[in-house]
């Protein structure tokens, strides 16, 4: 659901009459227009009562309006108030409307979840009405639920000796699993029920990388440097890198199951530098995604020549999804640049250098891309993979 | 020893708490220190318990307690994506209201800590309460949100991978923010009545997770932050520095602690300070025995008590002298605390040692609630209220 203006937001309340008729409008738009610095907290304070106090029929018109994070938790604790003091009171909520906001996949995930969640408590039966049909849902949080309550399906087959329903129930699971902890169980399951499963495809990460360093990054000075590659990406260009020392990009290619790039490996042990990691990206159509990296040192994110995402921090832990940029791939060919800094850390645990990047769209599911890689370079292979080809088709993992 | 001009003196008055109430981290004014008599000493999961809560999610932050209601946060879900306030009924341990977040910022820290590990703060009527992701919203006491702050929307680089830990605290109505990280580093000054800024200013670049505290010197209310490599006091009103000392090794854990015109600073070694007529601090001491790594020492009646890495360090707290060292096993993350002339030191595992203060300690009993406990416990009320993994507890004799 796009983002809209409190102007719009009024307009779109006093048009949806079903929802809003007895709704504070002017409320809502004040909870929704607190600004940056806690500017506009007082105005959206005097609108948080005045929304609570309308009661359970103020609840349609708060999910409608409930599209941004930044005034997401004004309204979702308003909701909270108004369902909690409802029910104390012996009040009912708008059973059925919620429940038809909960099912309509157009509204925004978080709102559609908390339809669910206040459901939940008024009525017990609401997950086994709705979580059948959420295993592809756009909201994270009602996907993993749908697909937790399909993996406990599989475990129950498991247990009656029924191997053959017990596999179809975990592929149909890992058909809507997005989050490692639940894709770990569910992969582990089937590879002792004999089905192996493609972990990297099913995440969408990004296997195939040209590399290059060293480039300076003394005092941590370097994450801030611009240096060629964030200029311009020449696959047989060679830079003067840190201390005199060539950079050249080199092909490398991981069979790791997250993706992961260890550059101790590909470009040898070094601190105080900067590397950058390269990839050329076909998407089939424009589409909006989320480029997530992980990563245990510094990182900048780039797509297509713009900066995306920093974090400017090392050797706090590595974990997948750790870093996540909203971004747009083009139709066709896109850069994706990431350039991942190691710092001057002595201690043992601070030597790593290592990243792994994965594209998917916002609910964490892998968006089909294809890989291009220039043939003429020399790519290095961790490991054999006969899966891996340089035009390697990366798409949904389907067992 | 040079004439003593200034003083440090505990503001208690400045908090709308009363004496009897717990209502911050370690307690009221951060002492760590509660008048109630006739506690506990034994106590089991079903002996002396007076309530027991369930908590809906994981947490290290402690309850505090304020006029008959005890708040706590909690998170939850995957990777602790949603975010719990919670009030009870000290009387009875009835639910009054839960407030629920999205984390807006990222969730990622060390697995022995938690989103909800900064200690919520309250003044009797308000909680305030910060989570690990720079979500901070504060509520009056029948959960009324009066307002709300996603800091990573105002300041993206705060917050890090370890996670937050330090605790907000009140110096009268200007609530103290320690956002100390390696990516953007500040401390924020923030009206508490409407929480806008009223200052911020820099801090050192580093992870550090040291809960400030407030004194008095020169007749003007400071805000004492820590850091590994200084202690600085602010003036609470804007902000402005009014002293600092610098030193390597300090803690980046433990708070500092006030007794007579001392601070005592904690570190290898720790450091007594006195500040002077002019304005600066000198060393009165210096020593290597109180070297708290997590928790943070407490005085009492002219002594310093810590933990070791083994047990218990009990100091002279004029001379920085040790009296004496008492053996309780290992795994101290929550802070010790003291009423009715007893010390109270919780393991990690869930045991809390009842240690009886004197010339020599006598240990009075080990209680166990067999489950992980890492928040430091709360007094009030004439009760321990001991936030466990799972659970809230209330100790109290039986009447």
């Amino acid at each position: 659901m796009r983002r809209i203006s409190s102007g719009q937001l009024i307009a779109l309340l006093l048009s949806t009459a079903s929802v809003s008729a007895e709704a504070p409008v002017e409320a809502l738009a004040r909870l929704k227009a607190v600004g940056r610095e806690g500017a506009g907290n007082e105005a959206a304070a005097r609108a948080w009562k005045d929304v609570v106090r309308q009661g359970p029929t103020a609840l349609p018109a708060l999910l409608q309006v409930m599209d941004d994070a930044a005034s997401a938790n004004w309204l979702r604790t308003a909701g909270d108030a108004i369902v909690e003091r409802a029910l104390a009171a012996g009040k009912p909520l708008p059973a059925e409307t919620l429940e038809q906001f909960a099912r309509q996949t157009r509204h925004n995930g978080a709102a559609r979840r908390l339809a669910y969640e206040w459901l939940c408590r008024v009525d017990p039966k609401t997950p086994g009405r709705l979580l059948p049909d959420m295993l592809q849902d756009p909201s994270p949080e009602l996907r993993r639920d749908a697909v937790a309550a399909v993996v406990k399906q599989a475990r129950s087959q498991l247990d009656k000796g029924d191997e053959d329903a017990a596999r179809a129930a975990y592929r149909r699971a890992l058909s809507g699993a997005c989050d490692k902890d639940q894709v770990d169980v569910i992969v582990k399951a089937l590879d002792k029920l004999g089905v192996k499963i493609d972990v990297a495809a099913h995440f969408g990460f990004v296997r195939q990388w040209l590399v290059i360093a060293p480039f300076d990054n003394h005092n941590d000075a370097g994450f801030n440097v611009a240096y060629p590659p964030e200029k311009g990406v020449d696959p047989k260009a060679a830079y003067k890198g840190k201390g005199g020392k060539e950079a050249r990009w080199t092909a490398v290619t991981t069979d790791d199951p997250y993706g992961t790039v260890n550059l101790n490996k590909e470009l040898g042990k070094q601190q105080g530098v900067a590397a950058y990691a390269y990839a050329a990206i076909e998407s089939p159509k424009e589409r909006k995604i989320q480029i997530r990296a992980g990563s245990v040192n510094g990182i900048k994110i780039f797509l297509n020549g713009r900066e995306l995402y920093h974090r400017d921090e090392y050797h706090h832990g590595m974990d997948v999804d750790q870093h996540i940029a909203a971004a747009t791939l083009k139709a066709g060919r896109n850069e994706l640049l990431i350039k991942v800094c190691q710092n001057e850390q002595k201690e043992d645990w601070a030597q790593e250098w290592r990243f792994q990047v994965r594209l998917c769209d916002a609910v964490g599911s892998a968006v089909p891309f294809t890989q291009v890689s220039d043939p003429s370079l020399k790519r290095k292979r961790r490991a054999s993979n006969p899966s891996l080809t340089l035009q390697a088709r990366i798409s949904r993992g389907t067992p | 020893m040079k004439q003593l001009f200034l003083s440090v003196i505990l503001l208690l008055a400045a908090h709308p708490a009363s004496a009897g109430d717990w209502p911050q981290f370690r307690g009221l004014g951060g002492t760590a220190v509660s008048e109630e008599t006739g506690l506990p000493v034994k106590w089991s999961i079903t002996d002396n318990v007076r309530w027991k809560a369930e908590l809906p999610g994981r947490g290290v932050s402690s309850p505090v307690i304020a006029g008959g209601r005890v708040y706590v946060t909690a998170a939850s879900a995957y990777r602790e994506r949603r975010l719990h306030v919670l009030c009870f009924d000290a009387a009875n341990g009835k639910k009054m209201w839960e407030r629920q977040l999205a984390a807006t910022g990222g969730t990622m820290c060390h697995p022995k800590t938690s989103m909800a590990a900064p200690t919520p703060v309250t003044d009797g009527r308000h909680v305030y309460a910060l989570f690990a992701t720079g979500d901070l919203a504060a509520f009056n006491r029948d959960g009324d949100l009066l307002w709300y702050r996603p800091l990573l929307r105002d300041y993206p680089d705060i917050t890090n991978q370890v996670g937050m830990a330090a605790s907000p605290i009140l110096a009268g109505d200007t609530l103290l923010l320690p956002l100390e990280n390696a990516g953007d580093s500040f401390a924020l000054g923030v009206d508490a009545k409407t929480g806008r800024n009223r200052w911020k200013t820099p801090r050192r670049r580093d992870i550090n997770w040291v809960t400030p505290i407030v004194a008095r010197f020169r007749g003007k209310t400071a805000a004492l932050f820590q850091t590994a490599g200084e202690i600085t006091a602010y003036d609470a009103a804007n902000g402005e520095v009014m002293w600092s000392y610098k030193s390597n090794n300090l803690g980046s854990v433990p708070s500092p602690a006030l007794v007579d015109d001392l601070v005592i600073v904690p570190g290898n070694p720790s450091v007594a300070l006195r500040v002077l007529g002019d304005g600066n601090p000198e060393v009165v001491w210096k020593s290597r025995k109180l070297a708290a790594a997590y928790a943070s020492p407490v005085v009492y009646r002219g002594k310093i008590y810590a933990t070791t890495g083994i047990g218990i360090a009990c100091l002279d707290a004029s001379t920085g002298q040790e009296i004496w060292r008492e053996r309780l096993g290992t795994g101290f993350s929550a802070s010790p605390v003291i009423a009715d002339g007893k010390l109270y030191v919780a393991k990690e595992e869930g045991d809390i040692s009842v240690v009886q203060l004197g010339d020599q300690p006598k240990i009075l009993a080990n209680n166990s609630l067999k489950e992980p406990l890492l928040a430091t416990p709360a007094i009030a009320g004439g009760a321990i209220y001991l936030r466990t993994e799972k659970h809230l507890y209330c100790i109290a004799a039986k009447k």
